[in-house]
């Protein structure tokens, strides 16, 4: 059994098995200033509020959310690119959440991040080469005289052409922009691999082709990927775990089947039945939830559980039990909901989850 | 048979750039009925947008060069002046944009930017011109309407944004409502709320529908008929269960083929080889053939018209249609 395989069977859950990464009590403030020369600090964004999540070697861990609840930022600080207001961030077992720039230097090479936008993230007056070389010259892995074979070498391995080396990013489609970024972050040979949207930016028929490359190098250098997108069916093909945040917080984290099947937190069934699926005979049956309102501000998060202002779960509950008119029940408002276990590899945050029936956002 | 509302005939726009002529649009021909809703699908450059921008006037001749025909309730517009345009376009269609913070004006009330659309098209007061516009912001679903009608863009979150856009374009009772990607740069659920008032709305007002995406899945869920774009053409036009359960043209399966998708478990995605073509250099016959795994030998060199294979299905392919039916049985719907 491949170390992938093993590790999404039992949720990632392995006794014996030190994750890769692993968060606990995460949490990245941003502060709110008024004024320009005192700049006093009137409040903070709550852009990541405690997270705990583990990552184990070998398998693909999806961050789903809306915008602004915290994935970017969450990816940004397991990487050390912002520093954490509290909480710990293990890699491979030891706490770097402190460490100085020097002392990161040899972990950060295990380490590298593919972004977004494949036209920003490639600076237009340098070679494709000489792009992928950076961090082998940084990082001095290699002797100067084989930097260039090697990168050729990359260059072929994520389908580009390797004649193509002293070309620069302007003459290369979307697609094989992101090739080259994908090309750069395996320069150093990383363990780790965090991928920001990495083909959100692309169309439809070479997204798929890059799914695919990121799926077959990470079978050929066993890789472990964390995958953030806002793209519900990408990070479901591409992931053995699903993390759901909203607001800062996990909300749920399961296998996607078992996500898409039955999710516990009402957030994740409501997000999967606004998921559109490309076959009409199945449009008309879907139970679609839809949410009302805007996500809050991060600034002035809702008490208890974040969700609670728009969860349909409470207001169906306080009104049962409580009498009509109740929209929340007070245990939302109040008490902040912890991650509990469901099902093996499934937990959810939440106080009243949806039954298996209830939350299939396939079901009729 | 009813009047179409819409109807492009032989459309072809063609824009002269440094690099060489851009054949963004080359011979579309289409009709929208009266309340019908019309999906476009499509890649960026397969010229979706250029075609719609045409249709509402919007690429003018100045621009570039415009052959063909656009018969909006059957009388032409393309040879109208800016001005006849703007009394055609102003009551009998709306457009909806991608991004809503660049086609709202930063600068001035989101009430006032409703009321002018008003006060442009109709005899009416400042004052009455507002209420109407508070009264569009309701409908589309925005709470406090009065109270947000007095506030900026900027004071607006990217899906109240949109709905104004709506409002907007449907204050004036078009027959036609136009929405090129509207949901493109909203998160999921806020697309599903939008996407679900777009549908309320067209049965409030009984208008006709298009919705320009590239999104398959929203196009199976709120459209009645598909039209698949490629390079300028259309390659493929049907009703929603002729594209996705019997699509003919090999683009198609190809997309169909290459997304994942949220209720099913597939190993390995299958993309589309190589990469959409630039429109100066269009491969020559069928513009598709170099990335097509079914290609044989009239494919490069002559271009399939786009025929009626079957009651109001159309498919520009050179495959006989029971070779077409095997080849979808066999490689596309396995995975289902």
């Amino acid at each position: 059994m491949s170390l992938r395989e093993s590790a999404s069977q039992v949720g990632g859950e392995r006794l014996g098995h030190t994750p890769l990464i692993e968060l606990r009590g995460l949490k990245k403030h941003f502060p709110v200033t008024r004024g320009i020369v005192l700049q006093r600090k009137v409040g903070a964004v709550h852009a990541v509020d405690g997270i705990d999540l583990a990552v184990y070697p070998g398998e693909t861990v999806g961050l789903v959310g809306e915008t602004g609840c915290g994935k970017s930022t969450t990816a940004r600080l397991i990487l050390r690119l912002l520093n954490a207001t509290a909480g710990q961030i293990l890699f491979d077992g030891t706490d770097i959440t402190k460490w100085s720039r020097r002392k990161l230097l040899p972990v950060r090479r295990e380490m590298q991040m593919i972004f977004q936008d494949p036209y920003a993230s490639l600076n237009p007056r340098k070679s494709i080469g000489s792009i992928i070389a950076d961090p082998i010259r940084i990082h001095r892995t290699l002797h100067k005289g084989k930097i260039k074979g090697e990168v050729q070498d990359l260059m072929e391995r994520v389908g580009l052409n390797p004649e193509h080396y002293n070309r620069y990013p302007h003459e290369f489609s979307g697609g094989q922009r992101q090739r080259i970024g994908v090309a750069r972050a395996l320069a150093l040979r990383p363990r780790l691999i965090v991928a920001d949207e990495p083909v959100s930016a692309l169309d439809v028929s070479v997204q798929a082709q890059v799914l695919n490359l990121l799926a077959d190098l990470q079978d050929e250098f066993n890789l472990t990927y964390i995958f953030i997108a806002h793209d519900l069916s990408v990070v479901k093909h591409m992931s053995d775990r699903v993390a759901v945040m909203y607001l800062g917080k996990i909300a749920e984290i399961a296998r996607g089947e078992d996500l898409y099947a039955h999710p516990k937190h009402p957030y994740s069934g409501a997000l999967l039945s606004a998921v559109p699926i490309p076959d009409p005979s199945l449009a008309s049956k879907r139970n679609r939830i839809v949410l009302e309102g805007d996500v809050p501000s991060p600034i002035d998060p809702p008490s208890g559980c974040r969700f609670h202002p728009r969860c349909p779960q409470t207001r169906a509950i306080a009104s049962a039990q409580l009498g009509t008119g109740e929209t929340v029940h007070p245990r939302c408002r109040d008490e902040d909901p912890e991650l509990t276990p469901h099902r093996p590899g499934q937990v959810a945050a939440c106080h009243f989850p949806l039954s298996d029936t209830q939350g299939g956002a396939a079901s009729p | 048979m009813a009047q179409p509302l819409l109807e492009v005939r032989d459309l072809r726009v063609h824009f002269e750039t440094h690099d060489g002529l851009v054949k963004a649009v080359d011979g579309l021909s289409f009709k929208v009925m009266p309340g019908e809703r019309l999906g476009v699908v499509g890649e960026s450059g397969s010229g979706k947008s250029v075609t719609f921008m045409t249709v509402m006037g919007l690429v003018t001749r100045k621009l570039a060069t415009i052959e063909g025909e656009v018969l909006f309730k059957g009388e032409s517009l393309l040879d109208r002046s800016q001005d006849e345009y703007r009394q055609v376009r102003g009551k009998g269609m709306g457009m909806v944009f991608q991004d809503p913070m660049t086609s709202l004006h930063p600068f001035y009330k989101v009430g006032d930017q409703i009321a002018e659309a008003v006060l442009a098209h109709e005899k009416i007061g400042k004052r009455a011109a507002r209420e109407r516009a508070v009264e569009m912001l309701r409908k589309v679903g925005i709470p406090r309407p009065d109270a947000r009608a007095k506030q900026y863009p900027h004071e607006f979150s990217g899906g109240m944004r949109q709905r104004a856009m709506i409002a907007m374009s449907l204050v004036l009772n078009p027959d036609l409502l136009i929405a090129d990607e509207p949901t493109t740069a909203l998160d999921v659920t806020v697309q599903a709320q939008i996407l679900d008032l777009i549908d309320r709305l067209r049965d409030e007002f009984d208008a006709a529908v298009v919705l320009i995406t590239h999104d398959l899945g929203v196009v199976a869920e709120h459209t009645d008929r598909v039209q698949v774009m490629y390079a300028g053409r259309i390659v493929e036009d049907g009703t929603r269960e002729h594209v996705y359960h019997g699509a003919h043209h090999p683009y198609t399966w190809g997309l169909l083929q290459s997304i994942s998708r949220l209720d099913e478990k597939v190993e390995r995605l299958r993309p589309i080889k190589g990469q959409p073509p630039s429109l100066i250099f269009v491969p020559p016959g069928c513009s598709f053939h170099p990335r097509c795994p079914y290609a044989f030998e009239p494919c490069p060199r002559d271009e399939p018209p786009l025929v009626e294979e079957e009651y109001g299905h159309r498919a520009a392919c050179h495959l006989s249609v029971e070779d077409k039916k095997r080849i979808f049985e066999r490689d596309v719907v396995v995975r289902a």
